[in-house]
């Protein structure tokens, strides 16, 4: 089976500026995939370039089997991109907005389904207004609701919840999720990283127009800077042993790396054998913002 | 083809829905012409023996405003949608390069025959022409029309800003509709500009339109439709080319 989405070699450059140095990336049917990297990673960039909007200067892309270029209209059934810049046709209703849509899509009768979008978003009671009087959320939900009309296997979400209010993020969330349990492949880029970690299964990094960490959630997670131990010590002193596990020492809290699972016995261990107490415990887990600091940081230098 | 009908539908929705600016508005623009020139020059020209001046104009004025609307059309819709970013929803779905085309160019049409069937039923109140053969009249509307949708399309396309658009359109298309005869027979100009009217091609349209009226024109009509199907044809197989590449709309 083919994978949802292929990126091999892709390359694009704007003027002097590279976008993309050779990307290779392939996303499983089915995935919920996050793609993450500081502004002017590159990603909407790709973005474009799998929607048609861009043309790569180098490499192919398909979606589910189709090229983005040669056989563009099957592809571009294939895929519904919400893009990032806020926009829509002033002229219209929602429902008229949606309907249009819909015709391009080549779908004529599909009002069920769009009834059913409206409902999921939280929109059936604006369907009539026109786009002009909506608030920005609610224009954010319209574009939502236009990339899938066509039911598309593949929904591309870019930053659909910059400037969102917590209500429209959890709709949003809750409806992408379900989709995603249909069936759906899931893409997602985001600058709020807490929502990646809750959500997606599999994730790549972008810096400067390369991928530099590709791995799932968990690999990520565990592979990168290993989760700490905090200890409060009775009386306060560290045994000689466990000095090289010191990351630091703030107020009388130990931190400690915790490099595997089989090193927190360890270090109790050896707290026992030395006669010491264990007054507070605490483990810490790395969260995705900190690995991606890292592994920015790591790029960069 | 469902792709089609609907981006059709949505350009004569787009605007319909504001009619007042776009069929009204310059259908009283050419009723204010007939009445100003007509006032002026009626006792003083005669453009073709036994034809009033008055009457020489209303298929002039009814040409200019159709050739005028058909280019608004295209060129305002598209370069809107290219300035607000919502030209992203034609972009991202399967539409082929030449539904895109027929779409656009087909609505401009439509507007350019809504205005000019409107300034002919307004004008005729003043004078009405005769109708010697209706079908070249059709045939050079249809065609006037379509050229210069086609040209709109090019020009949205290629401009940038609102700013671009509108020098394409007093530099290019106002100079080209002025000079090419609405108000005037070109027979009465000196040799040089008569030679130079004969260059441009909204001359054709106006003169052939005009001979489906009044059974007489400076040209033969038949030279004429060839000159604008030509254009026609010309135009179109270039702006084709110009979505298939994806020139300045797909970077």
């Amino acid at each position: 089976m083919s994978a949802a989405i292929r990126f091999s070699g892709v390359k694009k450059r704007f003027g002097e500026l590279e976008a993309l140095k050779g990307i290779d990336l392939a996303i499983e049917p089915g995935e919920f995939f996050a793609l993450l990297g500081p502004n002017g990673a590159g990603k909407t960039t790709l973005i474009s370039i799998l929607g048609g909007l861009t043309r790569a200067d180098g490499g192919t892309t398909t979606v589910m089997g189709c090229d983005v270029q040669r056989d563009y209209r099957e592809a571009r059934r294939k895929v519904g991109i919400v893009p990032q810049e806020l926009t829509f046709d002033p002229f219209f209703s929602v429902r008229e907005t949606l309907k249009f849509q819909s015709g391009y899509f080549g779908l004529r009768h599909n009002n069920a389904w769009i009834d059913e979008i409206l409902e999921n978003l939280g929109l059936t009671s604006k369907a009539d207004a026109n786009m002009r009087t909506l608030s920005g959320g609610m224009k954010r939900r319209v574009m939502v609701a236009q990339a899938l009309v066509h039911k598309p296997p593949v929904i591309v979400l870019d930053e659909p919840t910059a400037g969102v209010d917590v209500e429209l993020r959890q709709t949003l969330w809750a409806f992408v999720r379900s989709l995603n349990e249909q069936g759906h492949t899931i893409v997602l880029t985001t600058h709020y990283l807490e929502e990646a970690e809750l959500l997606c299964n599999r994730i790549a990094m972008l810096r400067q127009g390369e991928v530099v960490a590709l791995d799932t959630k968990q690999n990520l997670m565990q592979s990168h800077s290993a989760r700490t131990l905090s200890l409060k010590l009775f009386p306060d002193v560290l045994p000689a042993p466990l000095q090289s596990l010191l990351i630091r020492e703030v107020e009388g809290v130990y931190q400690l790396r915790l490099d595997h699972d089989g090193s927190l016995e360890m270090i109790l261990a050896t707290l026992r054998e030395a006669g010491i107490n264990v007054r507070d415990i605490e483990i810490m887990k790395p969260d995705l913002e900190q690995i991606f600091v890292a592994v920015m940081r790591r790029h960069a230098s | 083809m469902q792709g089609f009908l609907t981006l059709f539908y949505k350009e004569l929705l787009r605007f319909w829905k504001v009619s007042f600016q776009t069929v009204a508005a310059p259908v009283l623009t050419a009723m204010l012409y007939l009445l100003i020139f007509s006032h002026a020059l009626d006792a003083h020209v005669e453009a073709y023996p036994g034809v009033s001046y008055t009457a020489f104009l209303v298929p002039g004025l009814a040409m200019m405003s159709m050739l005028q609307n058909a280019f608004a059309n295209t060129s305002s819709s598209l370069i809107q949608s290219k300035i607000t970013g919502n030209i992203i929803y034609i972009l991202l779905p399967p539409l082929s390069h030449f539904e895109f085309f027929a779409a656009y160019v087909s609505a401009a049409v439509v507007r350019g025959l809504v205005v000019g069937l409107g300034v002919l039923l307004i004008t005729s109140l003043f004078a009405l022409p005769g109708v010697e053969h209706p079908l070249w009249i059709f045939v050079f509307a249809l065609l006037g029309s379509g050229v210069l949708a086609v040209m709109g399309l090019m020009a949205g396309i290629w401009a940038e800003k609102f700013d671009q658009l509108a020098a394409f359109q007093n530099f290019v298309i106002m100079p080209l509709t002025f000079l090419s005869g609405v108000f005037y027979s070109i027979h009465s100009l000196p040799q040089f500009w008569l030679g130079v009217s004969h260059l441009n091609p909204f001359f054709y349209m106006i003169d052939g339109f005009r001979y489906g009226f009044f059974g007489k024109a400076d040209v033969s009509p038949w030279l004429s439709v060839s000159v604008v199907g030509v254009s026609f044809i010309l135009l179109s197989v270039f702006t084709v080319h110009l979505l298939r590449t994806g020139y300045k709309l797909r970077h």
